[in-house]
């Protein structure tokens, strides 16, 4: 349930689902970003720049000069969009993954952490069906949930300063991939050679929010191999 | 015949940039745009282009760039300390925001930027660069934009459309706004900070220091206390929002922020002000000034008239 909306600055307005991180929550969110989303590509709302769904709410930009936060606020009032179905083309993609040891860099921790060995963890990492709750930070990196309660970690002390493309990290009960190389905290425990994201491509960001992640164990010879379709 | 200008010197950080890339900030991608937008219109406007023309602009010390071709009519916008380089090495002075021929064999030498960040260069006719995604403008980090998303590298050709010979010259009347007052309006999770804490940020000073770039300005001042969670859940991110992160030092997030963070924000820098914040260069001591929505509205309705 949209719980509150506030003006965040004078161009910006943030649509509020209340604090829990959860799936049924995330659902709203992706109904009202796509509401939003076709208002504007039919031009049924002017001055909308960027709409930003994260966990729990949806961030809206717009140009000042063509439009007031408070008809924005009033359009989304008097809209139903929490009946509209959504659609039902949510995608299930398969993202290869290798926990080779070069890869999986904190996979030590994890077993300290959470007293299982190795292939518990990627067994329990593989079986798990994942929601995409949201997209960004940078282009294309995905934040993926809900993880089996027994991973739960937290963020490193101290962030590394350079994480590889492609690595696939843990904390709490997210997951996410790293699209491009980057400083990060995340418990890194493998490496996918899939390409998420290629701004020249027409989709360019292969995951959407709503769609289904799951992940497929390959060997390193594979990984080295692997050519995106 | 090819016109175009070799990049004899490429600057510090000098990119293409328009008006921004939008409606794609769900997939993780930033606006992104010229940082100051009066300046970079000005520029556009100085060679009668259409305003949204994509444009060059250099922080600091900028490019020096060689003309290959015809005559062309060229702009530099900001506070810009330039030279004319003619091809009989004549050096002829350069003054910003004026418009001036250049001619095949002349060099632009931009050599910096004068008590200010950002400058422009723009030429009537446009440059010709590609299009991402509806937008001429460059994200560096993730590659993104014309010239495969990259600054000017040495050695590198920008070409330009052909124009047709034109002695329009044109003048702009232009400085920056002196003041160092910065106005903000409340952020989300400024009920994060103590009484105190938030007294202290909409009265004290805050210097800008030399970890400021495209992506975000990192401020210098008193600590601030937060007393509810350093940490929120990761929401998406507005251009001037600013975050505070454990270390209590603000930080404010400018045309290439990431799309969501997970920091609560104190404050968010009012529109009509966020061209003036930019071209602050490190150093400088800047205050904020607390004001409603209905005060940021007015400055933006005077902020509109200067383009």
């Amino acid at each position: 349930m949209l719980k509150k909306i506030s003006n965040i600055g004078d161009c910006g307005i943030t649509c509020d689902f209340g604090d829990e991180v959860n799936k049924n929550t995330n659902k709203e969110v992706i109904k009202l970003f796509n509401f939003i989303q076709d208002s504007v590509n039919k031009s049924k709302i002017k001055g909308i720049l960027n709409y930003t769904p994260s966990y729990n709410k949806v961030i809206i930009n717009f140009e000042l000069g063509q439009i007031k936060s408070k008809d924005i606020i009033e359009f989304i009032k008097s809209s139903d969009y929490s009946k509209i179905n959504l659609p039902e083309n949510n995608k299930i993609v398969e993202i290869p993954i290798c926990y080779d040891e070069e890869y999986a860099l904190d996979i030590k921790r994890l077993e300290q952490k959470t007293k299982l060995n190795f292939k518990e963890i990627v067994s329990k990492h593989l079986e798990t069906n994942f929601f995409v709750y949201m997209i960004g930070f940078v282009p294309g990196q995905p934040f993926l949930g809900d993880l089996s309660e027994s991973l739960y970690h937290d963020r490193l002390d101290t962030p590394r300063i350079r994480i590889n493309k492609g690595s696939v990290g843990i904390v709490e009960k997210f997951c996410t991939i790293y699209t491009f190389e980057s400083p990060g905290g995340w418990n890194i425990i493998g490496r996918t050679p899939f390409e998420l994201f290629n701004i020249n491509k027409t989709n360019t960001s292969i995951l959407s929010p709503g769609d289904t992640v799951k992940f497929k164990s390959i060997s390193k010879k594979e990984f080295t191999l692997f050519k995106n379709e | 015949m090819n016109n175009y200008f070799k990049v004899l010197r490429p600057g510090i950080n000098s990119t293409f940039q328009d008006l921004g890339r939008f409606g794609l900030q769900h997939l993780g991608i930033v606006a992104s745009g010229c940082m100051d937008q009066l300046s970079f219109c000005n520029s556009n406007k100085l060679v009668d282009n259409k305003i949204s023309e994509g444009a060059l602009e250099f922080a600091y010390q900028g490019p020096l760039l060689e003309m290959n071709g015809e005559n062309a009519l060229v702009a530099i916008s900001g506070k810009v300390n330039f030279n004319l380089i003619k091809k009989n090495g004549e050096i002829i002075k350069g003054k910003s925001n004026e418009s001036f021929q250049i001619s095949n064999g002349d060099k632009i030498d931009i050599l910096s930027t004068i008590n200010s960040v950002y400058g422009y260069f723009s030429i009537f006719g446009g440059f010709k660069i590609e299009e991402v995604k509806g937008s001429v403008s460059t994200l560096v980090k993730a590659k993104i934009g014309p010239n495969n998303g990259n600054k000017l590298k040495i050695n590198d050709k920008i070409f330009f459309r052909k124009s047709h010979q034109t002695n329009k010259l044109k003048k702009i009347e232009f400085d920056f706004d002196r003041d160092n007052v910065i106005r903000v309006m409340k952020g989300l999770q400024v009920h994060y900070f103590s009484k105190n804490s938030q007294d202290d940020f909409f009265s004290k000073e805050y210097k800008v220091t030399k970890l400021t770039d495209r992506m975000g300005m990192r401020l210098e001042g008193i600590k601030l206390e937060n007393t509810v969670n350093k940490n929120i859940k990761s929401e998406g991110i507005t251009k001037g929002s600013i975050q505070v992160p454990g270390d209590g030092q603000p930080i404010i997030l400018l045309s290439d922020h990431p799309t969501i963070g997970g920091y609560p924000k104190i404050a968010n820098v009012i529109t009509a002000d966020y061209d003036k914040l930019v071209q602050k260069t490190p150093g400088t001591i800047i205050k904020f000034k607390l004001v409603n929505l209905a005060v940021a509205e007015n400055a933006f309705q005077d902020y509109v008239r200067k383009f």
